[in-house]
């Protein structure tokens, strides 16, 4: 038999609710099954941990071809609204999480929660910019410190 | 399957260790299976989140995920990954002697 991973290190980078689900799904399964875990947002996935952003991620209607709607209609202004309203309404029937009860129920999970550096730095964002649940701004050599002896998944 | 020696008991686990027949449970298998896992006792609160699960099991036929365990066991979150850090959901499940919980929250 394979030997059991003990350890995940996950990084969202996506600024969608589709780009930041399968992470935190993820992060969150892993705990649950007593593997550590450390979740590590950078670029536009930064939004989940913005205070001001985190409980308003849209879906992307453009460049997005398995919503399954022609780009020239994902264009029209409201559309990313209906698509969120839409698949919102289903994750709230299917009783998953909203993305900042999630958040903090995998903070409470102990796992792992950083900020990155560059990114902080690109977006003008300071720790106070950032819900209580992140640990740190970290920089990517800090990160794979933290990540060493496990998997790195990049989302 | 196999039989195993738990509390001076035989009972049938599967391949996980999870008992495959819920009515084979009781307080001393719990505890055997605790020690197993690297709980050396079980207090009133680990108890308390065991028997939760097995109540919650015989009523709906599932056994309550992480979430909804730390919404209506009474129990945070925090506080049963403190109780058992190998997985609450997983491993409260395995000591109240039922299937573990089956999807992806």
């Amino acid at each position: 038999m394979s030997e059991p991973i003990e350890k995940v290190s996950i990084i969202i980078s996506k600024g969608s609710l589709e780009g930041v689900y399968p992470g935190l799904i993820m992060a969150n399964g892993a705990r649950a099954e007593g593997i550590d875990a450390n979740l590590f947002f950078t670029f536009f996935g930064m939004d989940a941990i913005h205070k001001q952003r985190w409980g308003n991620m849209k879906v992307a209607t453009v460049g997005n071809p398995g919503l399954h709607i022609p780009t020239i209609i994902g264009i029209i202004p409201g559309m990313s609204a209906i698509a969120t309203k839409m698949m919102s309404s289903k994750i709230k029937k299917l009783d998953f999480p909203t993305i900042p009860e999630f958040v903090e129920m995998i903070a409470d999970t102990g796992a792992g929660i950083y900020a990155c550096l560059a990114s902080a730095d690109l977006f003008g964002f300071t720790k106070d910019d950032l819900v209580d649940q992140v640990q740190g701004i970290i920089t990517v050599g800090e990160f794979y410190e933290k990540a060493a002896g496990g998997p790195i998944i990049f989302t | 399957m196999t039989t195993k020696l738990l509390a001076g008991q035989d009972v049938e686990v599967d391949a996980e260790g999870f008992l495959v027949d819920p009515s084979q449970w009781n307080e001393e298998v719990a505890r055997a299976m605790a020690k197993e896992e690297g709980i050396d006792t079980l207090t009133d609160k680990h108890m308390q989140v065991i028997n939760f699960m097995r109540s919650e099991y015989m009523a709906k036929g599932t056994a309550p995920n992480i979430r909804s365990l730390g919404k209506t066991s009474g129990v945070s979150v925090k506080e049963l990954y403190q109780l058992f850090p190998k997985g609450p959901a997983k491993l409260a499940a395995k000591l109240g002697g039922i299937s573990k919980p089956h999807g992806c929250i």
